[in-house]
């Protein structure tokens, strides 16, 4: 049973959650011989991708998660291309990851990170529209005994050319569900295109306005209760004790209970309560191991291997040391990013019921399949008598994409009061303290020059901390994290753009006891501000136009230069800027995308930056939703210059400092620049969207900030210099 | 126990005075539109109106807004016709994941009644919500259609 839709009212929600959990097993028809898969409703799956009811409506499956990026609007557009039904039937709705798995993972990949949604299911998406429309292109003609290859399909209008019959999606659905669906059926070239590449609204915009969104904060189940929770604040730290008489008889307090080893929890009728009770509540902590590291010893241990001797090697030509050796000239500097939190608006929750024999997890996720090996793995239950279903998050960023921490807490809770639901929802300060950081990176750039100022050698050493070693340690590759690379790999999804004689970028892996996660953008974010500031800087040390400076290394890099030069164009780069004003550039290839950015700034009293304007330009392959990528492209510089300017955790006794919003700022609509987006999809591959442009802004502005006041700033957020953002 | 006006409705909700008004609009009347987001007035994603103004619910207790008219998000279109900074969010698709809408829309509404034509400077001085997903952009497009509607 499909119970939860993105456009779903609240009530039926309920009623519809409720219904699952009164024990109708999966609710799923699964076919045996000629047995019709049914969604709820009884309404026929023509393929797993699409159902069509009797009036018309197309309801289409939407693996991914929708978290405000617009991959629901996307991923339907691409299936009802194929489809060729009417767009203005279009509804969409969430398979759950207990079904997929019950269908050997028929619906693929659920998760959404990476900039992947779309433009790593567009393929099987696609076919599984095409797959569709030709069964239902089928089922008419079957039914007026006609060869289908004179029927074709407009609209959700099937017409048989020669006599001009037509009949509807919905009309011929049920019998296009029984037919056998046919193998490889071609997909559209490009150019033929009609609904791909246009900017349709959003289906998900209405909800947002009037407050009749469901987020996870906001599920309501009968007989649910609330909790809040507190985590050992030191990361490896355990609850020694805690003493629930205190707290018990406070006013709608249910329980108090551990949770794992290393939490503990209030559980109230209301959510309010059970927060005022938690504060209220003496906990004893065993901080562990960790209770005495701060920024200043994990800088140190950083610091260590920037020069230390065993370093994992990524990207290597020619002969760098000799050519720094024998250089004319050589450049240093030394750059670091901090640990930052993802923050998004709606902290982190969860709500579980458990009993002997069934658990279910209502979440807001961004990877419903990682939602569900937690639930199964707290619970206990196995596959079969578990299930997930997910909520459309208020924001994700990457923290819920390869953590459900807050699942498996949900689920210990629930464990302890079998059959009643409880919504576990973390305040703001556990959000804060309880992040999967962006991890922190230093990073020391030699460049050489032989007497004519070419650029003969570069080596960029950085040292930090490994996403992956913490998060997926089988992906390392012989204890490499590839990832950590990203916009500096010879070749693929992210490429950098430049060809040195010489050179060599490698990693000295620096691991924290501060659990690292995907932060929007992920590693690229720092590896743009090291790569293209410090190009900055060598072409300003050889005494050249950083542009002119970037061209000679990136003939080799047509793509990159491609966008680098929109930029420029757009910008008048060349060209007097408005007096006061400064222009800084930066390009990178990111997520299998080509980005750049041109910042324009201008700087008062030496340290109030306002930016002006940021010419943007992204080749992703394909432009699926114009509106969209430039909604994204503006929304991923709010994300990176909030980034750059105001955003870091600082850790003091083995614990993050920052606590909420008055000390980790975000940006505001007084200090957003005007964004103005190149979208120039030049064909022939897929690249992402959501993450890309994001990692341009903070060395475009830093290029101009040094064009403004020839003082170069190598280290983020730009607070701890007194600089703001006006 | 405290007598609230929501939306034109009078209600009674059992709570301690001290309750901030977000926790018993969202608990105690059922009203989820308004959201917690930071819960010390920084990010704004909880704005209602208290007898026009906008204020940031999650740090004002229910004792202090009672006897007045409360408005939240699920109030401020009349039956189905969307105000019109609803519909200008509407048109100009301002929404990504939506979370701090409500409490942009309705601090945007509060904004327009008190200054109906705002320039660039008013909104910037007036709204000062969060937006991690960063439709500013859209937001003050946004903002001068519903000014001119």
């Amino acid at each position: 049973m499909i119970t939860i839709t993105p456009k779903i009212d609240r009530r039926s929600f309920i009623i519809g959650t409720a219904a699952v959990g009164g024990g109708l097993a999966l609710g799923l028809n699964i076919p045996f011989g000629g047995r019709v898969v049914r969604a709820q409703g009884g309404a026929p799956e023509v393929t797993h991708w699409v159902v069509i009811r009797p009036d018309d409506t197309v309801v289409i499956r939407i693996a991914r998660s929708e978290m405000g990026q617009g991959t629901l609007t996307g991923l339907a557009q691409m299936v009802a291309e194929e489809l060729e039904c009417d767009w203005s039937k279009v509804t969409t709705e969430y398979p759950t990851p207990g079904q997929s798995v019950a269908r050997k993972r028929i619906w693929g990949d659920f998760s959404t990170g990476g900039s992947r949604g779309i433009r790593s299911s567009q393929e099987y998406v696609r076919q599984g529209g095409a797959t569709a429309r030709t069964m239902l292109i089928q089922a008419a003609a079957d039914a007026w005994k006609v060869p289908a290859s004179e029927c074709s399909a407009a609209d959700s209008v099937i017409t048989h050319r020669p006599s001009g019959r037509t009949t509807t999606y919905g009309k011929v659905a049920e019998a296009a569900a029984k037919l056998t669906p046919p193998t490889n059926v071609p997909l559209k070239d490009p150019k033929d295109w009609k609904l791909i590449g246009k900017s349709v609204k959003r289906l998900d915009t209405m909800d947002k306005l009037t407050g009749t969104q469901v987020y996870g904060a906001d599920l309501k189940l009968p007989g649910m209760l609330n909790a809040a929770i507190k985590d050992c604040p030191v990361f490896g730290g355990k609850v020694k004790s805690f003493e629930p008489a205190k707290v018990k008889g406070m006013p709608g307090v249910r329980h108090v209970v551990p949770v794992g080893d290393s939490a503990v929890a209030v559980v109230a009728d209301t959510w309010w309560e059970a927060k005022t009770a938690l504060d209220a509540l003496p906990i004893v902590w065993d901080e562990g191991p960790n209770a005495k590291v701060s920024s200043a010893t994990i800088a140190e241990m950083l610091k260590e291997g920037l020069s230390a001797d065993q370093a994992f090697v990524a990207n290597q030509n020619g002969d760098v040391k000799a050519a720094i050796a024998g250089a004319a000239k050589k450049i240093e500097a030394v750059y670091a990013y901090p640990f930052q939190n993802h923050a998004p608006m709606e902290p982190m929750n969860a709500t579980a019921r458990y009993t002997a024999d069934r658990c279910e997890v209502w979440v807001p996720t961004q990877n419903g399949e990682g939602a569900f090996a937690a639930t199964l793995a707290a619970s206990g239950l196995p596959a079969d008598k578990c299930e997930v279903y997910k909520i459309h998050p208020g924001g994700g960023f990457g923290r819920r994409v390869a953590h459900h921490d807050y699942v498996t807490q949900a689920v210990l809770i629930a464990k302890q009061m079998p059959g009643t639901p409880v919504k576990l929802l973390w305040t703001r300060e556990e959000d804060m303290l309880h992040g999967k950081y962006h991890p922190v990176m230093q990073c020391k750039l030699v460049g050489a020059f032989d007497a004519a100022n070419n650029l003969t050698g570069l080596h960029m050493r950085l040292s930090g901390q490994s996403i992956l070693s913490d998060v997926r340690p089988e992906a390392l590759q012989q204890g490499k994290d590839p990832l950590v690379f990203q916009g500096l790999n010879p070749s693929g999804e992210f490429a950098i753009g430049y060809s040195v004689p010489n050179l060599l970028i490698d990693h000295a892996m620096r691991n924290t006891h501060v659990p690292p996660g995907f932060w929007r953008g992920v590693n690229i974010n720092q590896n743009a501000i090291f790569l293209e500031c410090f190009l900055d800087e060598l072409a300003h040390a050889a005494g050249q136009d950083p542009l002119e400076f970037r061209r000679k290394l990136m003939s080799k890099h047509p793509k990159h230069l491609a966008v680098l030069n929109a930029v420029a164009d757009r910008a008048g780069w060349g060209k007097p800027a408005p007096q006061r004003v400064f222009r800084g550039l930066a390009q990178m290839m990111s997520f299998n995308s080509y980005v750049a950015a041109c910042a324009e700034i201008s700087v008062s009293g030496g340290n109030k930056i306002k930016v002006h304007r940021i010419v943007a330009a992204t080749d992703c392959g394909y432009a699926v939703n114009p509106a969209q990528i430039e909604r994204q492209i503006a929304g991923s510089f709010v994300y990176g210059l909030s980034g750059l300017f105001m955003e870091e955790c600082t850790v003091k006794d083995g614990r993050i400092e920052q606590t909420n919003f008055n000390s980790y700022d975000s940006m505001r609509i007084a200090q957003m620049p005007k964004v103005e987006s190149i979208i120039m999809p030049s064909g022939g591959f897929w690249g992402g969207v959501g993450e890309p442009t994001i990692c341009v802004a903070a060395p475009a502005v830093l290029n101009a900030f040094f064009a403004a006041t020839g003082k170069r700033i190598r280290t983020v957020p730009l607070k701890n210099h007194g600089i703001t953002l006006v | 126990m405290a007598r609230l006006t929501i939306n034109g409705r009078s209600l009674e909700v059992n709570v301690s005075p001290s309750t901030p008004l977000l926790w018993a609009i969202r608990e105690q009347v059922g009203l989820t539109g308004t959201k917690y987001g930071c819960g010390i007035a920084q990010c704004g994603s909880c704005t209602v109106h208290i007898d026009g103004a906008a204020v940031r619910s999650c740090v004002v207790p229910v004792s202090a807004a009672a006897g007045k008219q409360i408005t939240t998000i699920e109030g401020l279109a009349v039956g189905s016709v969307l105000h019109k900074v609803q519909k200008a969010w509407l048109d100009h698709e301002v929404p990504q994941c939506g979370y701090c809408q409500a409490g942009m829309i309705m601090a945007v509404a509060a904004l327009l009644k008190d200054k109906p034509k705002p320039t660039d400077a008013e909104i910037d001085a007036g709204i000062t919500n969060i937006c991690r997903c960063g439709t500013f952009q859209q937001v003050r497009e946004a903002i001068h259609a519903a000014a001119k509607a």
